[in-house]
């Protein structure tokens, strides 16, 4: 288990919010401009402090979601019954508007594409957001390292990226995206509608003999439940990296 | 003077948590699950605890005499990296002090530093002075139950002065060094110690 190192101080810097992209009905993408950003790696992220007018302060981590290649810093955040800081984010804002933010913080949860592959990445609702970091570095960094993305939604609707993702998968045979719709799915749906379970991480994954990368994120069972999973279908332990969230307030 | 996030009020905590809470912290009433890989589920039949020296002399417990040892009981706010903070959690383990004692009666000399390694393969490092005096411990329950393998079961490392990443879970050894060295996260770009309200979250941090 071994992490690379992160170095350097990391400093508040100002990100201005150049624009908002409306991803599902409870979670959009803020384009950010933010002068000075020392670039980041897929699968990193981003403390956001916001400031009230008497100097009240609140802090919340948020994944990034944007290559490094991209021109800007693209955070998507899903707004949280009573979140202090994701309701702000997906509420009040417009374009203009001002926030702190350092990073990129985390050096574990990370790909690029020297690392290679095969690449087998899970996702449970907004945990697709550093997953598609990567999927967005591999295609601008031209990749052909097979990849497959195995992601769940309550519902089709809340489903985020689904056009981009089905235009990356439709453009590149090297890319495979499944989803499993637990609640809503579409009509017509031949896709999973049941949670990710051992049968359909073995028959979307990779088989342990290939050795693949895999990336877990999403709420909490979710990503214990897949983990566990992929070990007891016999996956290295430590190629198997997890990044977990609930609602807690955020 | 930080830029002011127009229209941001925010959700002030009442005054009684206020000063419980660290800078940049919010209070959860939940217990969030946060750990780099798969939880490993190793069977107590085969679960040890070690304290090893600079020379490799090691002080070891199964899981049946480290549960004989005396317990300690210890009620604590938590402080997570991720900013939630979770106020008055319930513990019971062996407090360092009490497997040091014991250590150095089977000849297990103690260091300034340990690194704190665990099943799974995570490390974390922090100074002995963090761990004795009642300061550390290896808890086995949280709130009156054995401890869940997703938080740390069988045990985990209780240092909850500090940043909660450096209460390792799944501990297994606790191993002296002479000098600080990183540990996992603190080699991936986290605090070399991690005082919360210092707001020691990053390298560099001051």
């Amino acid at each position: 288990m071994t992490a690379a190192p992160t170095i350097g101080r990391l400093d508040w810097r100002v990100a201005t919010i150049a624009e908002i992209v409306a991803e599902t009905s409870t979670a959009r993408t803020l384009l950010l401009d933010v002068p000075g950003w020392p670039g980041h790696r897929a699968g990193q992220h981003v403390d956001v402090r916001l400031t009230a007018e008497d100097g009240y302060q609140a802090e919340r981590s948020y994944s990034i979601a944007s290559a490094p290649e991209d021109q800007r810093l693209a955070l998507t955040i899903e707004r949280l019954e009573d979140g202090e800081v994701s309701g702000h984010l997906c509420g009040e804002v417009r374009p203009g508007d001002v926030f702190e933010l350092r990073g990129p913080i985390g050096g574990y949860f990370v790909w690029t594409v020297k690392e290679g592959g095969p690449l087998f990445l899970v996702a449970g609702g907004s945990g697709v957001v550093p997953l598609m970091a990567m999927l967005r570095h591999r295609a601008a960094a031209n990749s052909r390292v097979p990849a497959r993305l195995l992601y769940s939604s309550r519902r089709w609707a809340d489903v985020i990226y689904r056009e981009e993702l089905a235009e990356m998968s439709a453009a590149d045979p090297t890319l495979q995206v499944t989803h499993a719709i637990t609640r809503e799915p579409p009509a017509n749906w031949t896709g999973y509608r049941r949670r990710i379970d051992r049968a359909m991480l073995a028959e979307v994954g990779w088989p342990p003999a290939e050795r693949p990368r895999m990336f877990v994120c999403g709420p909490t069972p979710l990503v214990e439940s897949a983990a566990n999973e992929l070990v007891a279908l016999g996956h290295d332990p430590s190629l198997v990296k997890t990044e977990r969230f609930g609602p807690t307030g955020g | 003077m930080p830029p002011i996030s127009r229209g941001f009020r925010g959700r002030r905590p009442e005054a009684a948590s206020r000063e419980r809470l660290p800078p940049g912290q919010y209070e959860t009433r939940d217990f969030p699950v946060l750990s780099a890989g798969p939880t490993p589920r190793a069977p107590l039949s085969k679960w040890s605890f070690s304290l090893r020296s600079l020379d490799g002399k090691t002080a070891r417990w199964s899981w049946e005499e480290f549960t004989t040892l005396p317990k300690t009981a210890l009620e604590t706010d938590i402080h997570c990296v991720t900013k939630w903070s979770k106020f008055g959690t319930k513990w019971e383990g062996v407090s360092i002090d009490t497997l040091l004692d014991a250590a150095r009666h089977r000849g297990v000399e103690a260091s300034p530093y340990t690194m704190a390694v665990c099943d799974g393969g995570y490390t974390t490092n922090v100074p002995l002075a963090d761990l004795t005096g009642g300061k550390g411990m290896v808890a086995y329950t949280f709130d009156g139950a054995p401890l869940d393998p997703e938080h740390g079961g069988p045990a985990r490392l209780l240092v909850p002065h500090l940043y909660f990443w450096k209460s390792a879970k799944w501990v297994r050894e606790l191993r002296f060094m002479e000098r600080d060295e990183p540990g996992f996260w603190e080699s991936a770009g986290y605090h070399i110690y991690g005082d919360p309200w210092r707001e020691q979250r990053y390298t560099g941090d001051p």
